[in-house]
């Protein structure tokens, strides 16, 4: 009988097991209605224009367990030198034993399971995901496992870092967690979000998180993707800023077979700051691929957009970064930028940087560039004694590190600094 | 008296759309509709060979089982296919001299500012008109014929010289390529044919004119332009169409083909009817023109685009030859209502080809301009090069201004550069110019012949003058 059923059907299938009984019958209500959309949507193929450089098979034509993880060693993944509370979702399901918080007025910490009993999350929750027609979307308000809920009140500032642990472990696991952030008015908070796999072959985790940015707040998330070769993630961050307020994404992303980012943010008021910056590095057959999507629907916003990569081996980088202006979004400075390193023959680059832009006193431009590295600033060091290999490697580390310039924590700017200077080593 | 600013004010006063008068000529139009005996009646019409029948009649098989593409980032009411009529020729033609031609068509030759006569043998331009569906005059064929060089309209090069016409013709543009490509494959009814033999220089530039003159009628040409080994030939093209109230349907296709060594030079100015200041009526233009270049080959594609109230257009180049080059030059005007969906493809196949994009959209009125281009260097294409930047100008808050590049890698010693801007004309700018006693109109005629010169620069001179006014005009206006 399993021949029968369309792709979508088995990937359900796999979700089947899951029970969300004890949940209130507002999200009760929400898990139905996510999949009576589910039933409407189908998976992208190549004729999907929004998907037209990904191709999902690989992720879609297996069928996934759910496992729920009793304990596991998570010393290997903390930063060092970080302070910063700890967060652990082990496949998709909040560890409280392997946690560690600091509470700090104003500020809630909940795993997102309990943090459904608070009346403030009914009007947020979900807002930002509901009928967007991505199926990836869906399937995670249907199914959505556990995630972190961070709400920081007006006026409060996180004194220490929330790093979010994100881990999967076993084979053929799928992981389905789903994160809130609130930034109240004039709140400053940090986030970094981890995503890690401890052994096991082929899981997919299909994360979402939904941020909201308030009035003069300031928001920052780090994300940082360092899975296996043969895992597949799909993540979508889905942000909202209000008037005043900044928000600032880093996305570096280390490896995995498939990995897919859309980050989608609404910029719905005025004199607001958006900046986001990635970072991918290839090898192997890696598949990475970044979709942004600024919307700048209000006057007076400035948004700030630089993504890297360096793609080695067979490995295959998209970009797809939009930026829209509204027709009231006048006074709008929006700025784009790729920059793409090809190591071999065999590695590929997609970029599509996209400006629509409906409103005249704008200033918007975008640039894209795919390449090598220098030969003259190569030379230049060889002939100050510094061998090919190192001059290389150097040149490389430039270009990659200046991507994520915008990491305020210095402890995870260092982590990722020596992340990279690892990679190039080898 | 020389022609000062304040001249080109009043004339700016009383121009809207100048090409907007139709010529009162009875003409041969074939019922509306189309299926395939309207593809065997427009065949057997123009007395084609078997082959060609065939071609028309398979494209025919394959365009009715195709959709209407709707990836552009245009809106129009659908075409209603079966409302067109597909074949529409000027009566009594009879035996092509000069003085035979219909005196009405002379006339609207003349107002369009094409004669035929003398006068144009000084500024050295060979001319194909191209009235409705059917080719009318071909001047200079004489002299070119000297020299090797064959052209002349689609029809008469399918009689005189199939071989060439059954080679080349959908070998850049197959019938299955897209679907406005696949229906003229199937109605075209005209076009012109140019073949330069090895070696050659072509010494005046080619040149054809195309008028969409009947109403209900689609208008299909095809052209077909090949440059064999080391010669080289310039080939513009211009278009105008009545003013009409409802929308007209123009799908053309053209194919060049760059042979090694060879260059070719390809110019548009767009001026098909844009419709009013609501945005009734305009043409569709929806147009598939591509090249190829083979070894040390270059195609450059230069178009200025004023008119048509869609349009959907991509020259682009196949780069097949190792050190071939393709350049795409293009100013793409929208006001009021129109809009424009264009830009370009380069494909590198070879080693060290290289590609020029630069392209400037300048939106006005209630219009919106797309860029939507891709540059593809494949895995065999080492040392490919592009280079591309596209600036958009927004002129008003209710106009739209868009991007769509599409780069893909698949080469590690790729360089590719693309650089994309939006903005207003600054006011400091015009500021600047008012202050030195030039008001703002003139300021921003000024300004936007600057922001258009690196484009306006490769047009042949002719045409750079023409398109400079066109620019004006099309602007016309716009400015509060």
């Amino acid at each position: 009988m399993i021949a029968d059923l369309t792709k979508k059907d088995s990937l359900l299938a796999s979700l089947s097991s899951l029970n969300f009984s004890d949940e209130n019958e507002y999200f009760a209500d929400l898990r139905n209605k996510a999949k009576a959309e589910l039933e409407t949507l189908e998976f992208p193929t190549s004729k999907t224009e929004y998907w037209k450089y990904t191709r999902v098979g690989k992720i879609v034509n297996k069928s996934y367990n759910i496992a729920k993880v009793e304990d596991i060693d998570i010393t290997p993944y903390l930063i060092p030198g970080l302070n910063a509370n700890i967060l652990v979702l082990v496949n998709g399901f909040y560890k409280a034993n392997l946690s560690k918080i600091d509470a700090q007025d104003g500020i809630t910490v909940l795993p997102l399971s309990e943090a459904k009993n608070l009346a403030q999350l009914n009007a947020k929750f979900c807002s930002l995901t509901t009928n967007k027609e991505e199926v990836f979307l869906a399937v995670n308000n249907a199914y959505h496992t556990d995630g972190i809920y961070i709400e920081v009140a007006n006026n409060t500032i996180a004194t220490k870092a929330y790093h979010i642990l994100n881990i999967t472990t076993g084979n053929n696991v799928i992981a389905l967690s789903r994160n809130v952030i609130i930034g109240g008015k004039s709140s400053q908070v940090k986030v970094i979000e981890s995503f890690i796999n401890e052994n096991g072959n082929e899981n997919f985790v299909n994360n979402v998180s939904e941020i909201f940015v308030g009035e003069n707040a300031n928001v920052e998330y780090n994300k940082i993707q360092d899975k296996s070769n043969d895992n597949y993630h799909i993540s979508t961050e889905q942000v909202y800023q209000e008037a005043n307020s900044n928000f600032t994404i880093n996305t570096a992303t280390f490896n995995g077979a498939i990995v897919r980012n859309n980050l989608n943010i609404w910029v719905d008021a005025s004199n607001c700051e958006t900046n986001l910056s990635g970072l991918y590095l290839g090898q192997n057959k890696d598949h990475i691929d970044n979709h942004t999507v600024v919307d700048h629907m209000k006057p007076n916003c400035n948004s700030n957009e630089v993504y890297k990569g360096v793609l080695d081996h067979e490995s295959t980088g998209v970009f797809n970064g939009k930026v829209f202006v509204r027709q009231d979004a006048q006074i709008t400075n929006a700025f784009q930028q790729n920059n793409n390193i090809l190591l071999t023959d065999t590695a590929n680059v997609n970029s599509k940087p996209e400006l629509e832009i409906y409103a005249d006193d704008v200033k918007c431009s975008h640039g894209s560039t795919t390449g090598q590295i220098d030969e003259e600033a190569i030379f230049y060091l060889q002939s100050r004694g510094i061998s090919k290999r190192n001059a290389m490697k150097l040149m490389i580390n430039a270009f990659a590190k200046d991507a994520l310039a915008n990491i305020s924590i210095t402890a995870l700017a260092d982590f990722i600094d020596t992340k990279i200077e690892e990679r190039f080593t080898k | 008296m020389a022609y000062t600013e304040d001249d080109l004010e009043k004339e700016l006063e009383n121009q809207e759309y100048k090409y907007g008068f139709t010529t009162d000529i009875e003409s041969d139009k074939i019922p509306v509709g189309i299926n395939e005996d309207v593809v065997r009646l427009i065949s057997s019409k123009k007395n084609e060979p078997q082959w060609m029948l065939d071609y028309r009649l398979k494209a025919f098989a394959v365009w009715k089982d195709m959709v209407e593409p709707e990836w552009a980032h245009v809106n129009y009411p659908k075409v209603k296919f079966q409302e067109l009529s597909y074949y529409s020729a000027p009566k009594a033609q009879g035996e092509k001299k000069w003085e035979d031609i219909d005196p009405e068509m002379k006339a609207t030759m003349d107002k369009l500012g094409i004669s035929m006569d003398e006068q144009k043998a000084l500024s050295g331009v060979a001319v194909d008109f191209v009235f409705d569906s059917v080719s009318v005059k071909t001047s200079f064929q004489d002299k070119l014929g000297d020299l090797g060089i064959i052209f002349c309209s689609f029809s008469e090069a399918v009689q005189n010289h199939p071989e060439l016409v059954k080679k080349y013709m959908g070998t850049i543009v197959p019938t299955t390529d897209n679907f406005y490509a696949a229906l003229n494959s199937a109605v075209f009814s005209d076009g012109s044919f140019c073949y330069i033999p090895k070696g050659v220089r072509c010494p005046m530039e080619l040149s054809t004119y195309f008028r969409i003159n009947e109403a209900n009628t689609g208008q299909f040409e095809r052209t077909l332009v090949v440059a064999d080994e080391d010669s080289y030939v310039s080939y513009l093209e211009g278009c105008t169409a009545p003013a009409r109230d409802e929308n007209q349907l123009h799908a053309a296709i053209v194919e060049l083909i760059a042979m090694d060594g060879a260059e070719i030079k390809y110019s548009t100015v767009q001026n098909w009817y844009p419709g009013d200041e609501d945005g009734k009526g305009g043409i569709y233009n929806f147009v598939t023109k591509r090249g190829i270049c083979h070894n040390n080959a270059k195609i450059s594609w230069t178009q200025v685009e004023t008119g048509s109230a869609v349009t959907w257009k991509y020259p682009s180049c196949i780069l097949k030859g190792d050190n071939s080059i393709g350049e795409f030059y293009s100013v793409a005007v929208t006001n009021n209502h129109q809009q424009a969906d264009t830009g370009t493809k380069m494909i590198h196949l070879g080693k060290n080809t290289k590609s020029t994009i630069i392209s400037k959209g300048i939106s006005a009125g209630y219009s919106n301009n797309s860029y939507r281009g891709l540059v593809q260097i494949n895995k065999n294409a080492s040392n490919a090069r592009n280079f591309t930047q596209c600036d958009s100008l927004l002129m008003g808050d209710q106009c739209g201004a868009h991007t769509f590049p599409y780069i893909e890698a698949k080469n590690s010693t790729a360089k590719i550069e693309h650089e994309a801007t939006t903005s207003k004309i600054g006011e400091d700018q015009i500021f600047y110019c008012n202050q030195r006693g030039i008001n703002t109109e003139k300021a921003i005629n000024l300004i936007v012949n600057g922001y258009c010169k690196e484009v306006l620069n490769k047009l042949p001179m002719e045409f750079a003058v023409e398109a400079q006014k066109l620019l004006e005009i099309s602007l016309e206006g716009s400015v509060g």
